[in-house]
């Protein structure tokens, strides 16, 4: 029992608890882009595979780290450009778009893998990017550790969460952006245009989904394997509504949530195999679900949020 | 650009637009295998001669087509009433747990007992895990496509957990598998010595129950205006919560019986391969057959086609088989723009 307690004092457990909030948090943050302005991307799933493969395999070509994220973004972009064309100017179910979006850039990865590596039993391995310790900053114990000597692209998820919420609240397209999710006549009637808004929105989310699928195999992983984003996308759907929609919070939700998963695998260790594994693995779905109950009562949805919206139209 | 409604759309035009989604899919399908250097030519008929060729192709597909009838059913029913119930996969999985639990001799009973004995438990297993997210739907307004979702991978892992415990085979050489189902809980072949099996009949009559439940009931007609309007099926008094609860327990219980009978048809016993994504698929073949229940059948039967075949031609034309699971995510997304251009036009201005 004190074993288990011990755990939340260990750095490595502080460290493994960032890094695996790291990708949470890309495409958390992606997430919550879309519904501010309106639109559930149940795509994410497979976006963030799309992402996890574009990277890895940019890297596996010959391409440097930089140029996997931003080939990533780029396939995250395309889809979440699919997703918007059929979910925002003609305003089909966004549930059976997302669902649809995800099977497609799921089975497209799939595929595009098998023909890259038809004879591969185990997936290359790729450099990936590696710790940068921040000079001073990464000597304070546990914390130092655990915040500043990750890789350049947990520095970057962090980086996502300042820069979005600094867009979302203090500039006049974040205005825009939040309006369009509260309230898109109002929007319309400043002369913005609804539509130009919400697929911007979900382009440029989905490009954070994907670098947060690159993130597993470009920082975390360095390795693709099929299914290896496991249910992380819906996870931070549950993320966003727990975080209220508000990026700080969101942050801390992914945070809390990671080093939960942390925790679990140690626990996992410890406990010498008398407790079926499984039952660890299933704790952050379960978790996840949970933390939906606690928080549904008091959610305040994105008034306009799955609600198409047509020129005109009251 | 706007949408304006069609006034009443020919036939001409609602047979078009589907067609040139089916057309749609086929450019994607062809500019992939064009990808993976073969020639389209020589490749679709390879998936049609795999999917429809021969006696064994027919049988094959058929067989594909009934965890796929089941699981449409189930999603059909459910986005009917617009309780997005993505949860099938974890339906079906439960209900081939009770089909293992219960048939692998614990009842001594005659199969003419035994077999509907376990269709019903299995249903209503798949029914209870539904109801879970029902409730925190209209309890608590939790969202149910995330809490289906998650559910998937919570109950795949408690399958794991069986399937490495108490459901394990002690015959089964260490591999995660449970004992075979006894010779009374089998469901028979439909022809001696092929692997088409009653499981595709009982989705046929399901199929078939559906349709009257959805068409000619009072729960089906209060379904559909939950579905349509949910604020105007509340002020017509409709009892919405409850007709979404028994939407939920009907969805479950279908989705169940893919499981069911995928165990005690072909499979035999419980694996954690039992379901390539029947209950994902099931997403696709509701929305190609318009949520209508009779066509859900032959969604089915075009979905497996395509699986089938396209597993055929992946065996000699070197196409990986995953083409198969992008075409069929195409067509769902051209089929939902097709049936939105069937009513609506569209005004650029």
């Amino acid at each position: 029992m004190e074993q288990a307690f011990d755990i939340l004092f260990q750095t490595s457990f502080w460290v493994a608890a960032i890094r695996i909030a790291s990708p949470l948090i890309f495409a958390t943050m992606g997430e919550l882009i879309c519904e501010r302005a309106g639109v559930l991307n149940l795509g994410i799933e497979g976006i963030m595979t799309v992402g996890a493969f574009a990277g890895w395999f940019t890297v596996y070509s010959g391409g440097d780290l930089w140029t996997g994220v931003l080939v990533a973004a780029l396939a995250g972009a395309c889809f979440g450009l699919l997703h918007a064309t059929l979910t925002v100017p003609l305003g089909l179910s966004q549930h059976v778009v997302g669902i649809g979006i995800t099977l497609f850039a799921t089975s497209l990865t799939y595929f595009t893998y098998r023909l890259a590596l038809p004879e591969v039993t185990t997936p290359p391995k790729i450099v990936p990017f590696q710790p940068l310790p921040i000079p001073g900053l990464s000597s304070i114990p546990v914390l130092g550790q655990a915040l500043f000597s990750q890789t350049a692209l947990t520095y970057l998820a962090f980086a996502s969460v300042a820069i979005v919420a600094w867009v979302l609240y203090r500039t006049p397209v974040g205005l825009a952006l939040r309006a369009v999710g509260e309230s898109p006549a109002a929007v319309e009637a400043q002369g913005i245009s609804v539509t130009g808004m919400r697929i911007g929105a979900v382009v440029v989310g989905s490009a954070l989904m994907a670098v947060g699928g690159a993130f597993l195999t470009m920082s975390a992983f360095n390795s693709f394997f099929f299914e290896m984003i496991n249910g992380r996308g819906w996870i931070c759907i549950a993320l966003v509504v727990f975080g209220s929609w508000r990026p700080g919070k969101a942050l801390i939700g992914a945070i809390l949530f990671a080093a939960f998963d942390a925790y679990q695998v140690r626990l996992q260790q410890l406990s010498g195999g008398v407790v079926p594994y499984q039952l660890f693995l299933m704790m952050p779905y379960a978790l996840s679900i949970l933390a939906l109950i606690l928080v549904a009562r008091r959610a305040t949805y994105p008034k306009a949020l799955m609600i198409p919206y047509q020129k005109g139209e009251r | 650009m706007r949408l304006e409604p069609k006034p009443a759309p020919s036939l001409g035009v609602t047979l078009l637009f589907p067609v040139m989604a089916i057309a749609a899919t086929l450019v994607v399908a062809a500019l992939l295998v064009l990808a993976a250097g073969a020639s389209p030519f020589s490749v679709f008929p390879l998936i049609v001669k795999g999917a429809a060729g021969s006696q064994f192709a027919i049988l094959e597909t058929l067989t594909r087509a009934t965890p796929l009838i089941f699981t449409g059913l189930a999603v059909a029913v459910a986005f009917r009433a617009r309780l997005w119930n993505i949860g099938a996969e974890a339906q079906l999985y439960i209900g081939g747990v009770v089909t293992v639990v219960l048939g692998t001799g614990a009842l001594p009973l005659p199969a003419i007992v035994l077999i509907p004995l376990i269709m019903l438990a299995s249903m209503a297993a798949g029914a209870l895990l539904l109801a879970g997210p029902a409730v925190l739907k209209t309890r608590f307004g939790v969202d149910e496509v995330v809490t289906t979702l998650l559910l998937n991978f919570i109950v795949i892992l408690f399958v794991s957990m069986l399937l490495e415990g108490v459901l394990k085979d002690p015959m089964g050489l260490g591999w995660p598998q449970s004992q075979r189902v006894i010779a009374d809980a089998q469901l028979p072949r439909i022809i001696q010595g092929k692997r088409l099996h009653l499981g595709f009949a009982i989705a046929v009559v399901a199929a078939l129950v559906t349709w009257v439940v959805m068409k000619k009931t009072v729960l089906g007609y209060e379904m559909r205006a939950v579905g349509h309007n949910i604020g105007a099926a509340r002020f017509a008094g409709i009892p919405v919560n409850r007709v979404l609860m028994k939407t939920a327990l009907l969805s479950g219980g279908l989705a169940a019986l893919a499981g069911f009978s995928e165990v005690a048809g072909l499979k035999g016993n419980l694996t954690l391969d039992l379901s390539p994504g029947y209950g994902y698929t099931g997403i696709v073949v509701a929305m190609l057959a318009m949520l209508n229940p009779l066509g859900v059948i032959a969604a089915a039967i075009f979905v497996a086609a395509i699986f089938v075949g396209s597993d055929a031609m992946s065996r000699s034309a070197g196409v990986p088989s995953y083409i198969a699971q992008v075409m069929v995510a195409t067509a769902l997304l051209t089929m939902v723009t097709a049936l939105l251009l069937t009513r609506y036009r569209i005004r650029w201005k």
